[in-house]
């Protein structure tokens, strides 16, 4: 019972009054005026912190995402173009196989009819040549002859000749 | 976290021991010494004087109340008076005018207790004066609150004047407080709701803290060392605990979940536990912060017992390690407060699923 005489362990009721009002008013009055501005600041910085992050997050994401894409077209791309080459090659191959091959048919065609002609123009030639050669003959053997039958000797002996071939047919 | 509360804690405990052993005898023979007092006043003082130094009267002289704020011997800054009786109503009136055992208003100082007195200097037992007084406590306590409004206004206004930047200067310096008493004290032991409870607790800490500081300072009063600025502190705990309490909280204390017979015994230890949770606060912050106070003021008083400047070193290095201690336990006294409030808060609005819950 002695500690509960002790002035130390009676509590005051001037000071539990002033405790109430000052402490009381000391909540309200930082409440309203401090721990509302300040904690609704901290959280509002929190969320903007973790958007910023978020956003950061989501737009790391989307580049990669952009990126692979990226990678994806270029190797379309790659194929396409390498597609497309060798169909190129493919096609001008060909064409210059069908342009070869119709070179030669047209070359063939044209030496053929190329023989032709000169085959006619040859027979054409010897026909020809053998007219000439005929006429020539004939008049050689004109001048011939006349020149053969300007004495009257020769005659003579050509009549007989040809006289004697006659007799042979 | 856990670690450093361990950490707290085992401090915390090595120097309890020390403190209650000296607050005990302290205590324990300080009655002997304030009669030893009274009868020097009655044989009207000075003859005792110079015969020894009263080092509990002094101790007890410097952790209680007064009127008036002596901040040393001749140096007493007077603070208004307020009295309601019901015969006079309210009189208010500087606490100089009852300095050195005058009688004012027929008023007199015994002992820190205002009392009327009788044209023949008899206290006149049939009045008790109500003591509205502005203390050396209360000046304290509204010097207190003054501060922490200025600082946390300010740092509220920083919010908006630094809005999207870094916070900067004293904003800087309690943000992580504040953050801190957030994220690691009141959310575990609440929970989502946390947000009702904050403000309140983020008050109640930084009111004890900036006390708990204050009576460190030379002349500082004993706030948070006295039992009535703890009471209602307990009380207000007591009070929000209990009145935001849920069924779960009310079942568990007067329906337990325990066979039928044994409720004689459960119901009353359940209720007696609802009322040891609010006193142990009070008792446990008043009794460390008057217990480092009593340990400071021993140390220094050694000094006179021994009536040696000699000793003055040795106690000065000690006194300095204590004060180390003391700026420690300033700050761990508000965080168990806090955080003690929030886990009672916590347990009593705690949703419970499952019926097994022990």
């Amino acid at each position: 019972m002695i500690l509960l005489d002790n002035a130390l362990l009676n509590p005051s009721p001037g000071l539990i009054f002033w405790q109430l009002v000052v402490f009381g008013s000391l909540v309200f009055i930082l409440w309203k005026f401090a721990w509302k501005g300040i904690l609704s600041a901290l959280k509002e910085r929190e969320g903007e912190i973790e958007g910023a992050l978020r956003m950061a997050e989501e737009t790391r994401a989307e580049m990669a995402k952009l990126k692979s894409d990226n990678d994806k077209l270029v190797a379309e791309a790659k194929k396409e173009r390498d597609f497309i080459i060798k169909e190129a090659k493919e096609a001008s191959d060909k064409m210059i196989a069908e342009a070869k091959e119709r070179a030669i048919e047209q070359g063939n065609k044209i030496m053929e009819d190329a023989r032709e002609v000169m085959n006619q123009e040859r027979v054409k030639m010897m026909s020809q040549i053998k007219k000439d050669v005929a006429t020539l003959s004939i008049e050689i053997a004109e001048k011939v002859i006349r020149k053969e039958l300007s004495d009257k000797a020769t005659q003579q002996s050509f009549v007989s000749e040809l006289v004697a071939d006659a007799k042979l047919n | 976290m856990i670690s450093f509360n361990k950490e707290f804690i085992k401090v915390l405990f090595m120097f309890k021991c020390v403190y209650t052993l000296v607050f005990c005898i302290i205590i324990g023979i300080s009655p002997s010494f304030s009669q030893h007092t009274e009868e020097h006043v009655a044989e009207t003082n000075a003859v005792h004087e110079e015969e020894k130094f009263d080092i509990g009267g002094m101790i007890m002289h410097h952790i209680a109340d007064e009127h008036g704020w002596e901040f040393t011997h001749g140096v007493k800054l007077p603070l208004p008076i307020i009295l309601y009786t019901s015969d006079r109503g309210l009189e208010i009136f500087s606490s100089s005018r009852l300095d050195h055992a005058q009688v004012y208003n027929d008023y007199k100082n015994e002992h820190e207790h205002i009392v009327r007195v009788n044209a023949d200097g008899t206290v006149n037992e049939a009045v008790h004066p109500m003591d509205f007084s502005i203390t050396k406590n209360v000046a304290t306590l509204m010097l207190g609150a003054l501060i922490l409004i200025l600082i946390f206004t300010s740092v509220s206004k920083g919010y908006v004047k630094n809005k999207g930047k870094a916070p900067k200067g004293i904003q800087s310096f309690l943000e992580p407080l504040i953050v801190y008493m957030r994220d690691e004290v009141v959310k575990p032991s609440i929970g989502k709701n946390y947000g009702k409870y904050f403000p309140y607790l983020l008050t109640l800490f930084f009111f004890i803290f900036i006390n708990n500081l204050l009576g460190l300072l030379p002349g500082g009063a004993n706030l948070t060392g006295n039992i009535a600025i703890t009471l209602v502190l307990a009380l207000i705990t007591f009070l929000i605990t209990n009145l935001s309490a849920n069924k779960y909280y009310w079942k568990h204390i007067l329906l337990p979940n325990t066979p039928k017979w044994m409720w004689v015994i459960m119901i009353p230890v359940e209720v007696v536990g609802v009322l040891m949770k609010p006193l142990s606060l009070m008792i446990r912050l008043f009794a460390n912060i008057t217990a480092g106070h009593i340990i400071m003021l021993s140390l220094f008083g050694l000094i006179f017992i021994f009536k040696s400047w000699a000793v003055a070193p040795a106690i000065s290095i000690f006194a300095l390690f204590m004060s180390a201690i003391e700026l420690l336990v300033a700050f761990l006294q508000a965080f168990i407060f806090t955080l003690l409030t929030s886990m009672y808060i916590g347990s009593a609005i705690e949703e419970h699923h499952a019926e097994e819950h022990h």
